[in-house]
């Protein structure tokens, strides 16, 4: 399964377009990604970046094209526990009344029975997630008195507990302190070697080139896709922002 | 003359229980209390206030058709609850009408249509007990009902409890791993009209949406954890309903309008004193004095 055939995709999405009550959010999109590759999904607000996830997580249905997970449906894909999605901060009820453990917990309902109560394996899948994003000391604190940066990795330890081979993270650094951001680049290398897959949407150029092998530049479908040092070039950037210039993105610095 | 009644705590509490229409208004309430105080939960989280409003306003022609073709109540408000929300859906998707308008134009004219059939339908209705409730007049077939409707109610919540409250909290998670969330919307929607249906023999389809979201936004206020935030609820619910029928029989006040008003009394006490959230901070307050 790990071995990098040429054939077997993690990702595989061919010309999806996806248009709600008429109005066309996505069109013609491509992405092939294999296991063990970073890809940074970047775009304008509303460029369809979100509409990208949705469709992959089955969340939203597609209006044409064909998307195989691992060569299988979404369906099965979603009944395997492959794909993990980790939200925005902002996507996401800061106050419901729930706890880290709770949230972390939530990893597992699918492999669980239908009255959803945690086996011994469970407990112990949640117990490593949370240490893994040493949130070990907060296990009972409610989502409204965390931190961005806390609460980030708290949604990154469900996808971890859920033990998916995909992990798609909407905004994975915006809003977090030095020390998750830290955090969340040695657990990629890890993912890496792990053999997972991931795609992450970001506004941040610096972290698209710290990060990502492959970069994907949408507008509404594909401006640009291939390796990071290929594509993310200041001229398919400006294309993908509307022609805004490179130096405003970056800073005059670059 | 019953003003020796109230000179010891211990009458005022045992001499309604000598009736056995009080009896049953007692039992009969809290069970329904306690159904919408478990659902209430949800809705608050779900942010489906408007909705509860919607579903329980728009039972009211199903009571009146079923009362008049001699089909248990509940059938046609049942009905008339599901296909509400159906309608609603159908015309949110099919204009650009905004979804709180099309709540609201959708259930006031199931209402409306309610009042219009009463007045047409010269039948024994009694027109005051659906819009304010009469739980001190319940019938026994209807005590069946609400015990068989109840049961039902907490069944399907107590089995879906967990998927409920992940499809309240991250729906798209829910999905993602495999979880039927359409089935899970419909489900809390089904509960929503059932419980509507029983709410209103105790208050009334006018009052029956407090019954659905004060019980459960005093206990958000009182608590983080999902599972307590169920239990205050209900358990808020229930005394208030019984703060509501022994005030009502005291003072000969209207039943339906008196347990929503210790709903709302406790929902108050919450909001100012909540250790947490409240205004004030109670436990801040206390902590000071350490």
């Amino acid at each position: 399964m790990e071995s990098i055939n040429y054939q077997n995709f993690r990702i595989d999405a061919e010309n999806i377009c996806v248009d709600y009550n008429g109005k066309v959010a996505l069109y013609d999109a491509n992405l092939r990604l294999k296991p063990g590759q970073i890809c940074g999904l970047v775009g304008m607000n509303g460029a369809g970046k979100t509409t990208f996830f949705n469709a992959l997580t089955g969340f939203v249905n597609i209006s044409k094209g064909k998307i195989r997970i691992n060569g299988e449906s979404v369906r099965s894909a979603q009944k395997d526990q492959t794909i993990a999605y980790v939200p925005q901060n902002e996507g996401i009820d800061s106050q419901f009344p729930i706890n880290v453990w709770d949230i972390v917990m939530m990893g597992r309902y699918g492999s669980m029975n239908i009255f959803r109560c945690p086996r011994e394996s469970d407990i112990q899948a949640v117990k490593d997630a949370i240490e893994r994003v040493d949130l070990t000391d907060h296990l009972s604190t409610p989502i409204g008195n965390l931190s961005g940066g806390q609460r980030k990795r708290t949604f990154l330890a469900r996808a971890i507990a859920q033990r998916a081979s995909i992990l798609l993270l909407d905004e994975p650094f915006s809003g977090v302190d030095i020390r998750t951001e830290k955090l969340i680049s040695e657990l990629f290398i890890q993912f890496k070697n792990e053999g997972k897959t991931i795609l992450l949407s970001t506004h941040d150029m610096i972290h698209v080139r710290e990060f990502c092998d492959l970069v994907l530049l949408i507008n509404k479908t594909v401006v640009a896709y291939g390796e990071t040092s290929e594509v993310f070039t200041p001229e398919n950037i400006t294309t993908t922002f509307g022609g805004i210039s490179p130096d405003f993105l970056f800073g005059p610095e670059s | 003359m019953e003003f020796s009644s109230f000179l010891t705590l211990d009458s005022f509490i045992t001499d309604p229980l000598t009736h056995d229409f009080m009896r049953k208004a007692l039992l009969m309430s809290s069970l329904v209390a306690a159904v919408c105080g478990f659902l209430s939960s949800y809705l608050t989280l779900k942010g489906w206030a408007l909705m509860g409003d919607a579903v329980s306003h728009s039972v009211m022609p199903g009571v009146v058709v079923a009362y008049a073709l001699g089909l248990p109540f509940s059938l046609g408000a049942f009905i008339f609850g599901v296909g509400s929300v159906a309608l609603i859906g159908f015309i949110k998707q099919k204009s650009r009408v905004k979804e709180d308008t099309v709540i609201g134009l959708v259930f006031t004219g199931f209402f409306a249509l309610g009042i219009v059939l009463v007045s047409k339908i010269k039948s024994n209705i009694d027109l005051h007990s659906i819009l304010f409730g009469s739980p001190l007049g319940i019938s026994l077939s209807d005590v069946k009902q609400t015990i068989i409707i109840s049961l039902l109610v907490v069944i399907l919540l107590s089995i879906f409890r967990k998927d409920l409250m992940l499809y309240c909290f991250d729906p798209r998670h829910a999905k993602t791993v495999g979880i039927n969330v359409f089935f899970l919307h419909y489900l809390l929607l089904t509960c929503l009209s059932l419980a509507a249906v029983v709410g209103l023999q105790s208050v009334g389809i006018i009052l029956v949406v407090a019954m659905l979201i004060t019980p459960g936004a005093t206990a958000y206020l009182l608590t983080d954890k999902f599972d307590n935030m169920t239990i205050i609820s209900v358990l808020s619910a229930i005394i208030s309903s019984l703060i509501g029928i022994y005030i009502s029989f005291w003072f000969d006040l209207e039943t339906g309008g008196s347990i929503v008003l210790a709903q709302t009394f406790i929902f108050l006490f919450a909001f100012l004193f909540a250790p947490r959230y409240g205004i004030f901070k109670l436990k801040k307050f206390f902590a000071g004095y350490k």
